[in-house]
């Protein structure tokens, strides 16, 4: 029974927290541009690729060990892409603001792609590692087996939740942000900057989306196409907690990620119930069902 | 000297045309109302001010200066403050979040005028840390004029207060509404409860089709007996 924690419902809580940080974003550009951003996934990519630049290309990594090194990579990683989005925005999704959804949705496909080619021209198609060499793990009570870089993981997506609550829920910015998505024509004759409040959306998206990318760098390996490939889940989450409710978004990732790894548990008999292979099945699966019984979302009631 | 002047306003949404050649002006301190049948462009007239509409012709003046295509946020930072026909409170804010939206262009310290508010409308008070969407109609209403009146505005625009509410809570708007107004507020108001409107109108407009029909002073209108057949017979208090 303690392989359950052991090897699905702690690496699952792990991966939801991972899918719920990139589904916020995905929340709350939907919530306040009211599009589906198709490059989310490939944002966070390319976030985790500028970390392991900052860390790796620059003296960092020799001078300070790897804890602090990401905590100061991350960082700079999270604004750095945020300005390279607010570009995208500024030139592929701006002029399209007042014209049909898809079209946007559209560029974002596009955008998509581009970043990926972008990604496999500067750093190459090949599989890096963040970290090398391997972390044994620690036990609790003997019995309950953690790694590392697992507890960092959760403690981190903890603490970014924590701001996100605070901003969107104490500061000035935040509150234009849930009003922004609550009526933006409303927003606009009260004064408030939408502009300003895109631009805010923009680099706290990103910012998670950097977050995550490096998490999942940390939990497994950095490739070109890591970020596409958990979109499918991250949109899943986004829509199981209601899409444009970023709170919503933390719990549709916990209850993805964890249900994700729940199915390779051997429920019956003494193989997995479905192959690891199939796990990114389970969310899809999710998606559809819920798309076709609560389109919108577990979570009725508050919004944002 | 006018505070707000709109001269021979043409334009609507993308292509159509809903108004066509719409004069309308509000003096200082003024409460000036306008009235007209459904679809007669009243609410759209409104928005021509914010700049929210494709103007093909026709200018709008505050204090004699051109805000014709000034951005609604900048029209507000000018002092003119909007509370729309529906979807004017942020339901998902609280009624205090709503009313720090309506200061949003506010830099300094707006603590006190949230307290003024309050004494404005006593039964927000209570309900400062709600939902804004879970409150009734007339409080909602409530929500949306304090929200418009955060940035202390010249002028203030009200699209149909009272529809939709009980003879209580519309009695308490007009009140308000004479209140703000006393205080030096000039308003522009659409009503559909012509008479009690014109009651406390200084002058009205009367809208049809998108075009001027009639203007003239509150009472001349109330005892104008066109006026009387089209507005205020028993049968076009639709509210009620
Ligand atoms: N956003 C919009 N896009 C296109 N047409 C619109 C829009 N809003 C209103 N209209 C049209 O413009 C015309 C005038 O509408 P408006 O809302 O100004 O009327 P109104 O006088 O305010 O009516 P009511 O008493 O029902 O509020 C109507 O024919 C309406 O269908
Ligand atoms: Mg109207």
């Amino acid at each position: 029974m303690i392989d359950l924690l052991n090897f699905h419902i702690i690496p699952g809580l792990v991966l939801g927290s991972i899918y719920a940080l990139g589904a916020i974003g995905v929340s709350l550009v939907f919530g306040i541009l009211r599009f589906a951003n198709f490059a989310h996934g490939d944002t966070m990519t390319l976030g985790t690729y500028i970390t392991y630049t900052f860390i790796h290309l620059t003296p960092l990594y020799g001078i300070v060990a790897l804890p602090l090194a990401l905590l100061i990579a991350v960082p700079a990683a999270m604004i750095a892409t945020g300005l390279i989005v607010l570009i995208i925005d500024r030139l592929f999704y701006r002029p399209f603001r007042n014209s049909p959804v898809i079209i946007v949705v559209i560029a974002s496909f596009g955008m998509m792609l581009m970043i990926r080619s972008s990604i496999e021209m500067i750093w190459g198609p090949q599989l890096k590692a963040m970290i090398t060499g391997i972390q044994p793990p620690w036990f609790f009570f003997d019995t309950i087996r953690v790694l590392p870089k697992h507890v960092a993981i959760l403690i981190a997506a903890l603490v970014l939740m924590g701001i996100i609550h605070y901003l969107l829920s104490h500061t000035k910015i935040g509150k234009a942000m849930r009003a922004m998505a609550d009526s933006p024509d409303l927003a606009r004759v009260t004064g408030i900057d939408t502009e300003r409040v895109v631009k805010a959306t923009w680099m706290i998206g990103t910012a998670l989306a950097v977050a995550a990318g490096v998490f999942l760098a940390l939990d497994g390996q950095m490739k070109p196409l890591m970020g596409f490939s958990v979109l499918l889940a991250v949109f899943a989450s986004a829509i199981l907690g209601g899409i444009g409710r970023p709170y919503g978004a933390m719990a549709g990732g916990l209850v993805i990620g964890v249900a994700e790894e729940l199915s390779t548990y051997p429920w019956i008999g003494d193989g997995p119930l479905l192959s690891p292979g199939y796990k990114a099945g389970v969310s899809f699966a999710i998606m559809v069902a819920m798309l076709i019984w609560r389109p919108n979302g577990l979570f009725k009631g508050k919004v944002f | 000297m006018s505070v707000l002047e709109l001269t021979d306003i043409t334009g609507g949404y993308g292509e159509t045309e809903i108004l066509h050649s719409v004069s309308m002006r509000v003096d200082e301190k003024e409460i000036v109302v306008i009235i007209g049948p459904n679809g007669a462009g009243k609410s759209t007239a409104m928005k021509a001010v914010f700049g929210l509409l494709n103007l093909t012709a026709g200018t709008v003046r505050l204090n004699d200066k051109d805000i014709t295509h000034l951005a609604p946020e900048q029209v507000v930072r000018k002092g003119v403050c909007y509370v729309p026909q529906v979807g004017n409170v942020f339901p998902n804010l609280s009624v205090e979040e709503n009313l720090e939206m309506g200061a949003y262009v506010r830099t300094d310290d707006f603590g006190p005028r949230i307290q003024e508010m309050y004494e404005l409308f006593p039964d927000l008070r209570t309900k400062r840390s709600e939902a804004a969407g879970a409150l009734s109609g007339g409080q909602r209403q409530m929500v949306a004029m304090a929200k418009a009146l955060m940035l202390d505005p010249k002028i203030l625009l009200l699209d149909e207060p009272t529809a939709g509410l009980s003879p209580k809570y519309r009695g308490e708007i007009f009140r308000v509404v004479r209140d703000i107004n006393s205080i030096g507020v000039a308003i522009l108001m659409v009503e559909q409860n012509a008479k009690q409107a014109l009651n406390i109108a200084d002058r009205g407009y009367i809208l049809v089709d998108g075009q001027n029909r009639m203007d003239d002073t509150g009472p001349a209108l109330l005892s104008n007996p066109e006026v009387g057949e089209m507005f205020l017979g028993g049968g076009t208090d639709k509210a009620a």
